[in-house]
């Protein structure tokens, strides 16, 4: 029986039931010091001096930090898609001359007991010149710092012969769209806990998540020790969607406190420290232009867009921008295309990855470029996308554009036949009547599409080791980490049956940097992908060998030999002997662990499409979401009910990221949204009930399994859909053109109190 | 700061402690009881992970200080499970997939549990409006309403 494809509930789940499970809050060592961090109150400024000599008088404080006790650590560095030139605006690990956020950690207390930390923290006074903040990316340039502008760099990206597909085109359709700040926020904030074990000269690091492996290697560099004394452990996370686990200052600040004073160092964030201090994400402003033809096909498009950076570059380097340059053009054609990002530092929290970073931002844009290039040519919006989207003829297709240091080619793709599937769904036609019914009875309803081209599956490599134990438990051991998305039971699956064994006999091991030498972690929706495949591989491996060993002990060929259900029988002689495989590995003291490698160069690109119908309610201008739609293809499925679990989160937070959620700053840079009653994240009173049709057109070519991630498809075009279809409820005018649509600017734009961006 | 000698009743089980009159609940039963099952997300009473019980009555245990609490009976997510047998809000979220990262997991619960005691035949309507009290930012809070459905049902037989 194949397990890949079952809806197998999750063999992690017990623990985290039964309140059992270990987050980084729940880790505690005898004599351990907690740590609190002085936070900026002013977004920018020189600062000119922090008196700590309060805060160390204190009760129960061991010691006290300013930037100048850390003069000797270097700015935490980049790990992905570094550009020349950013290196001058990355973040010190608490500030030295400037703050240029408000939350920009500035001094750190060491104490006893949270509470006694935070008192101290309180008495810590920061002594600062305010200068004018820069409050926007589209705002006009600042300065960083003497000398340096606050533009970090420009990504560019394209192809074709765009200045001949103006001068031909029929007609062409400007916009000027932009997407508001939001961010994961994760329901557990982060923490650290750190110990130093001097005997043997090792660093401990509790509460890791995402890319322990590459945080370990960060933080060698940074503190001066070799990797190996340091050892990451993941436990628990409680969400990750791309904000958790990068390098922060604080987790290294924790590092270096233990280290210095050799005693267990505990911090664990608040959520108002959360939502200033942690990664930001979205805020772009786009302008885009589109040569069409008569039929409404899009001979080129030229965007130009400025990304809100907030106050320092950090670990993502220009990965937004990239991504968002790079996979703009989504499904379609697009013969020629020009994108030039700006990267613009402001006063505002430093911005990273959240879910879909850039191809949320790039389906709205080109989403609603295709809803106005409709409305301009007086077409229908599903006809204008049909006529654009790629065929499945001309599958891989090289897009000419690279991302994350890969060349950009989609590898297998049925988009139309996604499409029809989707309208097919929900009956397009008599629901565009049906809708347009409404309308004329005075509602204020419509409908909204979102198609888009996600990523997944990064390399360059995953590695996995296999081990037989000799109860005849299977674990796998890999680098990659979990963040709530349930690898451990689709690794598992694929496991089992790469191998011939129950899932339930399979235990996954992962986010250990002490258990398996390199590891790439958990992000753009890799871990099915590239672990998945090393695992495969190293299943199989193993499966020879075993068959191989069983073949001298029940003196039968291996080729007459399988496994089934964790036991190796004859093939046709069910009545036969057989081994178990504890059997097997306690029979042959040569039999030893499989390790696999799996590289790839090639990221694959799973794809979908969000269909939502919206009505306004005339008396609150809130908006409603009566039906959300999202057809997704993912190549092959191999735990569905975990697969629409990723997209059912994706939805809800893509909900939150078009209607409410927003990090809303005054003209002071000072943050309005720090708390949860301010930044305002769907309940279950916010949620539609949803419909998920999962395919599996369209297999990957380039992995063993087929597979393709599913970690982001939920959210990627949820900003376009729900914005297309509050336009349409607005009667297809275009005006929709920022996120979120909160009320409040609904109100006033149906009151004729603010006009749209363009 | 003056620490405090109660008692506090946590799962029937009496857990004296030694608090000072400003530690929260969540902070003590966390803490002080080693009852790490009780989270805290946002310790200003909006996401609901820290629902405890007490005295049947759901409460945010980040909101109350622990010296309000003694003389009361809490219950905790620790306190669900009989031994290895879940209770059947734990068996539908498993069943259900009501559940990834599981941070809001036992807030969840705890609040499920106060809901479906009070009235097993709570409506839909009523249910959605009691399970919004809570934050949940991975499941899309679907599969949290088929489990608690589910579990209505097994806790009626």
């Amino acid at each position: 029986m194949s397990h890949i494809g079952q809806r197998l509930r999750r063999i992690e789940d017990p623990p985290l039931l039964k309140g059992a499970a270990r987050f980084a809050a729940d880790i505690s060592f005898d004599g351990q010091l907690h740590m609190r961090v002085v936070r900026s109150p002013i977004a920018f400024g020189r600062l000119l001096g922090v008196e700590v000599a309060d805060a160390l008088a204190a009760p129960g404080v061991a010691a006290v930090w300013t930037g100048r006790d850390v003069a000797d650590i270097p700015p935490i560095d980049f790990r992905q898609v570094r550009l020349p030139g950013l290196a001058s605006y990355r973040q010190p690990i608490l500030a030295a001359d400037h703050v240029r956020y408000v939350g920009e950690p500035l001094a750190v207390v060491l104490a006893e007991d949270a509470y006694l930390a935070e008192d101290a923290a309180n008495l810590v006074f920061a002594e600062i010149e305010e200068f004018e903040p820069v409050r926007r990316a589209t705002d006009a340039m600042g300065e960083f710092a003497p000398g340096l502008s606050s533009e970090a760099a420009i990504v560019h990206k394209g192809y074709g012969d765009l200045e001949a597909a103006f001068a031909a085109a029929h007609d062409i359709v400007e916009l000027r769209l932009s997407l508001g700040r939001h961010s994961g926020v994760p329901l557990e904030t982060r923490g650290a806990v750190a110990c130093y074990d001097a005997a043997l000269d090792l660093l401990e690091i509790h509460g890791a998540a995402k890319i322990p492996h590459l945080n370990r290697d960060a933080l060698a560099k940074m503190l001066g020790r070799p990797s190996e004394r340091i050892q990451l452990y993941e436990g628990h996370v409680g969400g990750g969607f791309g904000i958790r686990g990068e390098l922060y200052p604080e987790d290294v600040l924790v590092a270096l406190a233990a280290l210095r004073l050799g005693r267990p160092i505990k911090w664990i964030e608040d959520r108002k420290e959360h939502l200033t201090a942690a990664n930001h994400a979205r805020d772009q402003t786009h302008l885009i232009r589109a040569a069409v033809d008569a039929r409404g096909f899009v001979l080129a498009i030229d965007d130009e867009f400025w990304a809100d950076q907030g106050a320092y570059v950090r670990t993502h380097a220009a990965t937004v921008a990239d991504l968002t340059a790079a996979l703009l053009p989504g499904p379609y054609m697009v013969p020629a295309y020009r994108a030039a990002g700006h990267i613009r530092l402001t006063n505002k929290t430093p911005a990273g990855t959240y879910r879909a970073p850039g191809r949320f931002e790039g389906c709205f844009v080109c989403e609603r470029l295709m809803d106005a290039i409709a409305r301009r040519l007086d077409l229908d919006p599903v006809a204008v996308r049909r006529i654009n989207l790629i065929p499945p003829e001309r599958m891989p297709f090289e897009r000419h554009t690279d991302a994350l240091g890969t060349d950009v080619v989609y590898d297998s793709g049925a988009y139309e036949r996604l499409l029809d599937r989707l309208l097919d769904h929900v009956q397009y036609d008599e629901l565009r009547v049906q809708t347009e019914a409404r309308r004329a009875n005075g509602e204020r309803v419509g409908i909204g599409l979102g198609m888009f081209v996600e990523k997944s599956g990064l390399g360059p490599f995953d590695d996995v080791e296999l081990i037989l134990h000799e109860d005849g438990g299977i674990e796998v051991v890999t680098g990659a980490a979990s963040l709530g998305q349930g690898i451990e039971t689709s690794i598992a699956q694929i496991c089992a049956d790469g191998l011939g064994a129950r899932p339930l006999d399979i235990t996954v091991t992962h986010g250990q940097t002490d258990r398996i030498g390199r590891g790439m972690g958990a992000f753009a929706s890799r871990v099915t992908v590239m672990t998945g495949s090393a695992v495969h591989q190293a299943a199989g491996e193993m499966k020879e060998q075993l068959l191989q060993a069983a073949s001298d002990m029940l003196q039968t060929p291996a080729g007459r030999l399988a496994i089934e259900a964790g036991v190796i029988g004859i093939i046709d002689r069910p009545q036969g002997p057989s081994l178990t495989l504890g059997e097997v590995v306690r029979g042959d003291a040569a039999f030893k662990s499989v390790t696999a490698t799996f590289n790839s160069e090639h990221m694959t690109y799973p794809y979908g499409a969000h269909l939502v119908v919206a009505a306004i309610d005339p008396e609150t201008a809130a908006v409603k979401i009566e039906r959300y739609v999202v057809a997704y293809d993912v190549g092959r499925a191999v735990n569905p009910l975990l697969i629409e679990g990723q997209i059912a989160g994706g939805i809800a937070q893509g909900i939150g990221g078009a209607l409410f959620e927003e990090f809303v700053y005054d003209d002071l840079a000072q943050p309005l949204a720090a708390n949860l009653a301010d930044y305002l994240m769907p309940t279950l009173a916010e949620m539609p009930g949803f419909e998920i049709l999962l395919s599996e057109d369209a297999p990957s070519p380039i992995n063993p399994l087929g597979v393709k991630g599913a970690g982001e498809g939920g959210i990627t075009a949820a900003g376009a859909a729900i914005a297309g279809a509050v336009d349409d409820a607005l009667g297809g005018t275009g005006d929709i053109d920022c996120l979120p649509i909160t009320p409040t600017r609904l109100h006033d734009m149906l009151a004729g109190n603010i006009m749209p961006n363009r | 700061m003056t620490k405090l000698d109660i008692n506090l009743n946590v799962n029937g089980e009496t857990y004296p402690i030694k608090v000072e009159a400003r530690r929260t609940l969540a902070d003590a039963l966390r803490d002080d009881c080693g009852l790490t099952g009780t989270h805290l997300g946002c310790e200003h009473g909006v996401c609901g992970a820290c629902t405890v019980l007490v005295d049947d009555q759901p409460v945010r245990a980040c909101l109350g200080f622990a010296v309000q609490f003694e003389g009361s009976q809490i219950r905790t997510v620790e306190g669900l499970a009989d031994g290895d047998e879940l209770h059947p809000l734990q068996q539908a979220f498993w069943d259900h997939h009501g559940l990834q990262c599981g941070f809001c997991t036992p807030g969840f619960l705890m609040l499920a549990v106060a809901v479906l005691e009070k009235n097993p035949d709570i409506d839909d309507g009523e249910l959605r409006r009691a399970l919004a009290s809570n934050l949940c930012r991975c499941t899309g809070y679907q599969n949290i309403v088929k489990a608690v459905r589910a579990a209505a049902g097994a806790m009626k037989r």
